[in-house]
């Protein structure tokens, strides 16, 4: 076959043309991103951030599915009236355990990087059932089949083992019991007999978070027996944006300057 | 000739090989079907051992009917494949255009055209559904079909590789097929224009691969001593892409057996690897490789040489130099550290410079026969996407300065941006590039219907201008409301206000899609009778199209230098 | 790492890479004895004879 031609394979104004090709871009990307890994500033120093919970990440899994991206960012820019709108602009910190992340590149809904606790867990289930009937101009779509989907978590535990190779600090004892922790924040009664079960999975994020008060075991589409779609989507929805402590965040401070 | 030999056995080597690696990928195929315990990546191992099993009976099929043993005759140019790729190119542009069309329109009526019990028909799904479709479907089979005929014509020689460039066109139509059924079962990567999941983008990596090997070996066995500039621009698209997508794609899947993933990078890395991608796509496959199809198709059309040579290699190397750089323009005011925003954005300042040379380039090709715009509506159709690239590649540098981008980012503006490139620079140079492909591969004198074209051009045209006005009243009137203060020194606007303010600017939206469609069906009409051979009653005698009587192709073609 | 020598660095040695390549794609286009050869290559896509000749 021709393509495998001796004479021809090295053929040398094709080669020379191919590798300046891959030397240009390749120096412009390595020069560009690489650094970001180096610099000791990139990314703020914090309280509060934590890996997701098993629940929290089952609704991330959903956001990502139905495309919620692409109409929805997750990042607030240091803009007056952004600022005012949404709340306090993202930090990189609050993103840095996203694989992938989901700032988003378009508003065609409203920033979502601070709703966690905006709305009620009824609302949320209000719109997500039928947007126009809390907010009539909303052009966004139906998620009507979230009520009642029971969610699949059967993967929940690979996720969280893959996210850890790639470095999220999950520990052994969140990986153990992935499957648990996920049934005990959607249902505080899920184990009567063993009372403190979701107090197991409340300390261990919360230790992993160093802050009170940033894990919340409930039924949060209002119905504690069956954990479907809309527990795992509000459950992500109502923690966005509130991990990090911003009474303790030095915005002035060097290192997290950038 | 190695070729030669091999055919004398009656046997091509490389259909053994492409043989060999469909049927590997028929056994994985049924590993997954019989073995994933994730559904959906079950329904994707069914769908693929289905497509590995045409793809082997098609092939003993063709062997077959081989009698004369010549398999891939030397002496002809493969343009049976080039066939295959403009009807392709026509069927996803058609589409991904009416995808577009239906996820305006639910924008506009979303009460009319939302269901509650097809989830999979939401907004979120359709989009990655249709910017996958219009860019890699309609144009990565332009890409593909030019790019092969560009590479033989310009090299004098027939494609290298025997059966390899049918693997790469068809594992691209596979890799196509795969990804779209996987966004609306709600299989997605969740990165911008890089939807397609990990073992979706390993099977693009193995095609693209292949793909540069065939490109490559067609130059390596050329009769000129000289590569044709074309050719730069499409193997730099080839080997930025190839690396663009296999670093962005960098992800860990959670099982081998499971169609999920979760990516390499997190946070703030993740989003600047993904936006040097997102731009590049834009600057390496939507760019590069159209200007190749630039560099060919319209001084062949036009039957000047390029109006200068040296310049389109000064174009070269300065375009892909600093488009390389741009990318985080797309994260100004974001958490990504400044002096990487202030990069990118001093970088897609200066890309206004190789941008403009090149379409200067192009568009001075014509001088001399600008009476062509008027008689060949081919010629007009590339000569105006060279004008919606000069537009576009203006505004963009203006809309990465920071001040401008803190107005226009997250609306509607950058979506009138993008589609006045997309639909105006590449669709129309795509439509151009195809439209003789149509007339030449079939070897006709003229087409079907130079008159369809006309009408195909005006309500192409009609349709952008209707887009991207409305994007850019909706865009910035938008932008403007988000930041406007009452009196009192408080928001002015809830954001559901902006929402419904924008109505009006999506009707007008949608209607300016629908004729971009409707000139896209023209054209597909147009290109099917021609190919069939027909001409249109009452333009038998119309001429548009060059012939090689009248003017000379060469001597006075000379440009100023 | 911090900011300030990604910043020298990049005032520096950047911007000779980028002048150095600048200036020799401008030099490359322009060298004199190319002249001929980007003629006949300029007029490529005008001569395409079929089949090919071998």
């Amino acid at each position: 076959m021709a393509l495998f031609d001796k004479h021809a394979l090295l053929e040398k104004h094709s080669m020379l043309l191919t590798v300046g090709i891959l030397v240009v871009v390749a120096i412009g990307g390595i020069i560009e991103i690489a650094p970001l890994f180096y610099l000791s500033n990139t990314i703020e120093r914090v309280n509060g951030m934590r890996p997701y919970t098993p629940l929290e990440l089952a609704g991330r899994e959903i956001y990502v599915r139905e495309g919620c991206y692409v109409c929805h960012s997750q990042m607030v820019r240091p803009l007056r009236d952004e600022v005012e709108r949404y709340g306090h602009y993202s930090l990189a910190a609050e993103s840095m355990y996203d694989h992938p992340f989901q700032w988003g590149s378009k508003r065609t809904g409203p920033d979502l990087a601070r709703v966690g606790g905006k709305y009620s867990d009824e609302w949320h289930m209000d719109h997500m059932r039928d947007p126009r009937s809390v907010v009539p101009e909303s052009i966004m779509p139906p998620y009507t089949f979230m009520v009642d989907r029971p969610l699949d978590f059967s993967q929940v535990q690979q996720t969280m083992q893959a996210m850890r190779l790639v470095g999220v600090p999950y520990t052994d004892a969140m990986i153990e019991n992935a499957e648990y922790d996920l049934l005990a924040q959607a249902n505080p009664d899920f184990y009567p007999n063993s009372g403190d079960y979701d107090g197991a999975l409340v300390d261990r994020y919360t230790e992993a978070s160093g802050r009170e008060g940033t894990v919340t075991v409930r039924a949060f589409d209002g119905d504690a027996e069956n954990i479907t779609e809309m527990d795992a989507m509000i459950a992500y929805l109502q923690m966005l944006g509130t991990l990090v402590d911003f009474e303790t965040y030095e915005a002035d401070s060097l290192q997290n300057r950038r | 000739m190695a070729t030669t030999t091999m055919q004398k056995n009656g046997i091509d080597f490389s259909v053994l090989t492409v043989g060999l690696f469909v049927g590997v990928f028929t056994l994985l195929a049924l590993m997954v079907a019989a073995w994933s315990p994730d559904p959906l990546f079950n329904i994707h191992g069914w769908l693929s051992l289905g497509m590995s099993l045409v793809a082997i009976l098609a092939i003993c099929f063709w062997a077959a009917n081989r009698k004369d043993g010549k398999l891939f005759d030397e002496t002809q140019y493969e343009d049976t494949l080039i066939k295959w790729g403009v009807g392709v190119s026509m069927f996803w542009g058609v589409v991904g255009i009416l995808v577009g069309f239906v996820i305006a329109m639910q924008l506009t009526f979303p009460s009319l055209l939302y269901f509650e019990e097809f989830g999979f028909l939401n907004f979120g799904r359709l989009r990655p559904l249709h910017t996958s479709a219009v860019i890699f479907a309609f144009g990565g089979n332009v890409l593909l079909a030019t790019s092969f005929h560009v590479v033989q014509r310009t090299c004098r020689t027939r494609i290298a590789g025997g059966m390899w460039p049918w693997f790469v066109f068809w594992g691209y139509q596979a890799f196509i097929v795969l990804a779209a059924t996987g966004y609306v079962m709600g299989v997605t990567a969740g990165r911008e224009y890089a939807e397609p999941e990990w073992y979706v983008d390993l099977w693009l990596t193995i095609v693209w691969v292949a793909y540069l090997l065939v490109f490559l070996g067609t130059i390596w066995k050329r009769k000129e001593p000289h590569i044709y500039v074309a050719n730069w621009f499409y193997l730099a698209f080839i080997v930025t892409i190839a690396m663009l997508h296999i670093v962005n794609n960098l992800a860990v899947p959670i099982s081998p057996l499971s169609s999920q993933s979760v990516s390499l990078m997190a946070g703030v890395q993740d989003a600047l690897t993904q936006w040097w991608y997102g731009h590049n796509a834009v600057g390496f496959f939507l760019t590069a490789g159209f200007l190749a199809i630039m560099y060919y198709y319209i001084p062949k059309r036009a039957e000047r040489p390029v109006f200068s040579y040296r310049l389109s290699i000064v174009h070269f190397w300065a375009l892909i130099f600093i488009y390389i750089w741009a990318g985080p323009h797309h994260l100004h005011y974001t958490a990504l550290p400044q002096w990487a925003q202030t990069l990118g954005m001093t970088f897609s300042i200066m890309l206004w410079m190789p941008s403009w040379g090149g379409m200067i380039n192009g568009l001075m090709t014509l001088s001399g026969a600008w009476d062509k715009l008027r008689t060949d509506p081919v010629i007009r159709m590339m000569v105006v996407s060279l004008a919606f690239y000069g537009m576009s590649t203006f505004e963009g540098p203006l809309m990465s300065v920071r001040a401008v981008n803190s107005l226009s980012h997250y609306t509607d503006w950058t979506i009138g941006h993008v589609h006045s490139g997309a639909l105006g620079w590449v669709g129309f140079i795509s439509f151009g590039a195809l439209y003789c492909l149509a007339q030449w591969m079939w070897k006709r004198d003229r087409l079907y219907s130079a008159n369809m074209v006309e009408w195909h051009f005006w309500t192409a045209t009609i349709g952008i201008v209707l887009y991207i006005c409305s994007m850019w009243v909706s865009g910035i009137m938008e932008g403007l409301m988000w930041r406007a203060y009452n009196e009192f020194g408080f928001l002015e606007y809830t954001f559901v206000e902006t929402v419904e303010a924008k109505h009006i600017s999506y009707i007008i939206r949608s209607l300016g899609g629908l004729l971009y469609l409707v000139g896209a069906l023209i054209m597909s009409f147009n290109i099917y009778m021609t190919a069939k051979g027909k001409t249109r009653k009452g333009e038998e005698d119309h001429v548009h199209a060059p012939t090689n009587d009248g003017i000379p192709a060469r001597a006075e073609a000379v440009p100023a230098e | 790492m911090n900011y300030e020598t990604l910043s020298s660095f990049a005032q520096t040695w950047g911007l000779l890479y980028f002048v150095v390549l600048f200036l020799g794609a401008c030099t490359y286009a322009l060298w004199p004895s190319k002249k001929s050869e980007f003629e006949r290559a300029a007029n490529l896509p005008l001569i395409d004879e079929e089949p090919i000749n071998e």
